[in-house]
């Protein structure tokens, strides 16, 4: 199901999902039966700080056209910090990244709740519209 | 090369009817070392289980993918499956294609397509696992409870009952905290002393319930189930086991006044007291500061007076060590300090606060309970209170949150006013008047519509003393004008705030604290008494404004989790947590930093480097602390952290999965 009719292109994103609040808001998704599109593969981490740049990094170079990441919200980390930590250094890399050639609409930090199914869903609507208008990324892309 | 076993689910129709399972499983005998591919109807079933662990055995797999519903789900239940086996149950892992797959996504091939990757993903995550096995940690059956207040006291009692042994801890001469300072407690203007003290004496003869006042933390080490606490018990000058609490002494201190602590400053204390009558344990203290004996050398009469000899000049502080299953928090609240309000005119005797008219309502207080002027001694023919003097307003000298007991202590307050002496006018004044809680509105409306005491909504801006009455310039909101008044006696409703030692405290037990010195719940909603720290739990007016019947109810909480911990022998640990490779540690601390429980430490170690023998200052993780967050994984600068469960290589072979 492209959302363009007329382009071809299927982007592939993939989605880092802290265990306690996004995982689990996925799920919610899932059982709500809230659409989002197929496009999205979610790898499950126990909390956002444990996201390595690296992994985003990684993702790109493997032919990821955008990579979303989610934690809970501020002040509701199940590890009471790990979020901030994550914020701060995720906020940086993405600037880098920007500045390697990744454009900014191809990452996004967004905190969703356990109890916020429909804004995991809508949230991952949206963002998949952005990587679709943004087309295929090659910059980073591994051509070995 | 491991063999890997991947089991399909069908949910019914929940996930076959979106995903071609034929084409997962066809898909999934492709990937490199799988070995065994099978779908089953409903594989969580029993007949579902006992065929997983049937394959595992016949097929002798090394690693299992389960693609179905999602690990929230039921990966407890195959774990549990697997460990029925040879195979260790962290062999195991979970693809989501029914959550995060077949009920997300209508089109068919498009689900197919992602419940094929997802559980590529899992296979090749599976592919790094490694066998994982939980700790074990022992558990002290003993709890440490810091504060004697009603919380304190409560959580004790509680605890006790249950058969623990629980020692609290309390700074002050007595305990009792900021209850035992109050006369009348709302809505039901019961006397506070009548309630509070038959449990502070139930608490001073339990027989699981030891009692150290005047004491305070001195040292904290260890970790859930297996704290080691020294306790540094303050000299009192006055031996506990010989004094009969006569109070011989203190009739006869020619030091008479000292402002004591308990009155608020209101009363005089002489320099050995007990703080008040009915403190717990009876046995009074030597204010060493204002005695003559320890400032000149010379008096010494409560000695001569001391018929059991109880009188020590010599007595030093005491240490005890002692070994603690859990810690309960329980340090409780103490107004704010008005140095900075000014426009209160609080350095007038006649402007006081709310607990100093506690203290002057009691009759066993400064005044036995008669409402004076304190500057001139005259019954005040108005009283004025202000309400949120120093709550929830922005500005640094102030508290940005509602203290949450003003208003309704201060509507009885008022009642007790007007029904002592009926004759006084009394005026509020408000920004609002929040009034939740059972029959809580109820007393309000009772304060305004029964004893007629005038609420205006409103903030004072200034107060001046100018001696035989106090001026007070203020804005009434609703009517939209200036007013300027007179009045006798000023209360000052004053934000309470943690008592400063809180933070040394919590730095001790590494818990945390937010930017008010409240301590932080280790969940808002669903782990309300426990701190982030295991082990480390909370109770009362430390984790933020409450009022008794709440205090009490917490208090009741954290003793069911306090007892839930203590009845366990051992506790199970999370093998998914930190791992170190010490031969990349350079011990720079980072990963101690960001680690929210304290579960990092150094230690000197001998490592092999390079064929030489080297002393290497290197991190050590506390299996029994660490909660696996991966905080410090991502922070080490050398790579040398590592998450068990969530490794760098099982969530870098995930992405290339998926990438793929």
């Amino acid at each position: 199901m492209p959302l363009n009719p007329n382009s071809s292109f299927t982007p592939l994103i993939v989605a880092f999902c802290c265990n306690w609040c996004s995982y689990a808001g996925a799920d919610l998704a899932g059982t709500s039966r809230l659409n989002y599109p197929a496009q999205i593969k979610i790898i499950k981490v126990p909390c956002s700080c444990r996201i390595d740049p690296m992994f985003v990094l990684r993702a790109f170079q493997k032919g990821a056209d955008g990579v979303i990441l989610c934690g809970c919200h501020p002040g509701d980390c199940h590890y009471s910090t790990g979020n901030y930590y994550a914020r701060r250094r995720i906020t940086l890399f993405f600037s880098m990244l920007e500045y390697l050639g990744i454009e900014k609409e191809r990452t996004h930090l967004e905190w969703v709740s356990a109890a916020e199914g429909n804004k995991f869903a809508s949230t991952m609507r949206k963002f998949t519209e952005q990587i679709h208008a943004l087309g295929k990324n090659e910059r980073l892309e591994d051509i070995r | 090369m491991q063999k890997i076993g991947v089991f399909v689910c069908h949910c019914g129709t929940n996930i076959a009817g979106t995903v071609n399972i034929d084409e997962v499983v066809e898909n999934a005998k492709h990937e490199p070392g799988v070995k065994y591919v099978a779908e089953y109807p409903y594989m969580c079933s029993e007949a579902g289980q006992s065929m997983v662990q049937k394959a595992i055995d016949e097929h002798d797999l090394s690693g299992i993918v389960i693609s179905a519903c999602s690990p929230r789900m039921h990966e407890t239940t195959f774990r549990r499956a697997a460990a029925r086996t040879k195979l260790n149950p962290f062999m195991l892992e979970m693809a989501n294609i029914r959550e995060q797959c077949s009920w997300v996504h209508k089109d068919k091939e498009e689900a197919t397509n992602k419940a094929h990757a997802l559980t590529r993903a899992a296979i090749a995550k599976v592919h790094h696992n490694t066998p994982l096995f939980p700790g074990e940690s022992p558990v002290t059956k003993r709890a440490l409870v810091i504060g004697g207040g009603i919380a304190g006291v409560s959580c004790a009692l509680d605890i006790a009952e249950a058969g623990f042994v629980v020692d609290i801890v309390e700074s002050t001469p007595s305990i009792g905290g900021k209850m035992a300072q109050l006369d009348k407690t709302f809505p039901t203007l019961d006397c506070s002393a009548c309630i509070l003290t038959p449990k502070m004496v139930d608490a001073q003869f339990h027989e699981n319930i030891n009692i150290h006042t005047y004491s305070e933390i001195e040292s904290v080490e260890g970790f859930v189930g297996d704290f080691t606490i020294t306790i540094r018990k303050k000299a009192r000058s006055v031996d506990m086991k010989k004094c009969t609490g006569c109070g011989a002494c203190y009739d006869k201190c020619p030091i008479k006044k000292i402002p004591g602590e308990f009155d608020e400053g209101l009363g005089m204390r002489t320099a050995i007291y007990t703080p008040f009558a009915q403190a717990i344990p009876n046995v009074p203290v030597i204010d060493r500061e204002h005695c003559l004996k320890f400032k000149t050398g010379k008096c010494g009469l409560c000695e001569t007076v001391c018929a059991p000899d109880a009188i020590d000049f010599e007595q030093e502080d005491e240490l005890i060590t002692e070994k603690y299953g859990a810690v309960i928090i329980a340090t409780g609240i103490t107004p704010i300090s008005l140095d900075k309000f000014g426009e209160y005119a609080y350095t007038s005797p006649d402007v006081i606060t709310s607990l100093e008219f506690e203290r002057m309502t009691n009759a066993a207080g400064p005044t036995k309970g008669e409402l004076i002027r304190i500057s001139d001694k005259k019954k005040p023919k108005s009283i004025t209170f202000i309400q949120c003097v120093g709550s929830r307003d922005v500005a640094v000298r102030s508290k940005t949150y509602c203290s949450k007991i003003c208003c309704m202590y201060t509507a009885k307050h008022a009642m007790l006013v007007k029904d002592k002496y009926p004759d006084i006018e009394v005026n509020v004044f408000y920004i609002d008047v929040r009034t939740p809680g059972k029959n809580f509105d109820e007393f309000y409306r009772r304060a305004v519509e029964e004893y007629g005491v005038n609420y205006i909504k409103g903030q004072v801006g200034k107060v001046v003393d100018n001696g035989d009455s106090l001026w007070i310039q203020a804005v009434d909101m609703l009517d939209n004008k200036q007013i300027k008044t007179k009045t006798d006696l000023i209360v000052l409703a004053t934000a309470i705030e943690p008592v400063k030692s809180v933070r040394n405290i919590a730095g001790m037990l590494s818990a945390s604290i937010d930017t008010n010195n409240f301590m932080t719940e280790a969940h808002p909603k669903l782990k309300p008494v426990e701190s982030p720290t295991a082990g480390v739990f909370l109770a009362g007016a430390c984790q933020g404004p409450k009022d008794i019947p709440e205090t009490v109810a917490g208090a009741g909480a954290t003793a069911a989790k306090v007892i839930g911990l203590l009845a366990k022998d051992k506790l199970i640990t999370n093998p998914c947590i930190a791992d170190l490779d010490p031969y990349y540690c350079n011990g720079c601390s980072a990963c101690e930093k960001v680690c929210p429980y304290g579960a990092i430490s150094y230690e000197d170690t001998e490592i092999n480097d390079h064929g030489k023998k080297a002393i290497r200052r290197i991190a050590v993780i506390n299996k029994a602390l660490c909660q696996g967050c991966g905080a410090c994984v991502v922070t080490c600068p050398s790579g040398a952290m590592d998450l068990l469960g969530f490794s760098n290589r099982q969530i870098t072979a995930e992405v290339d999965a998926i990438c793929r």
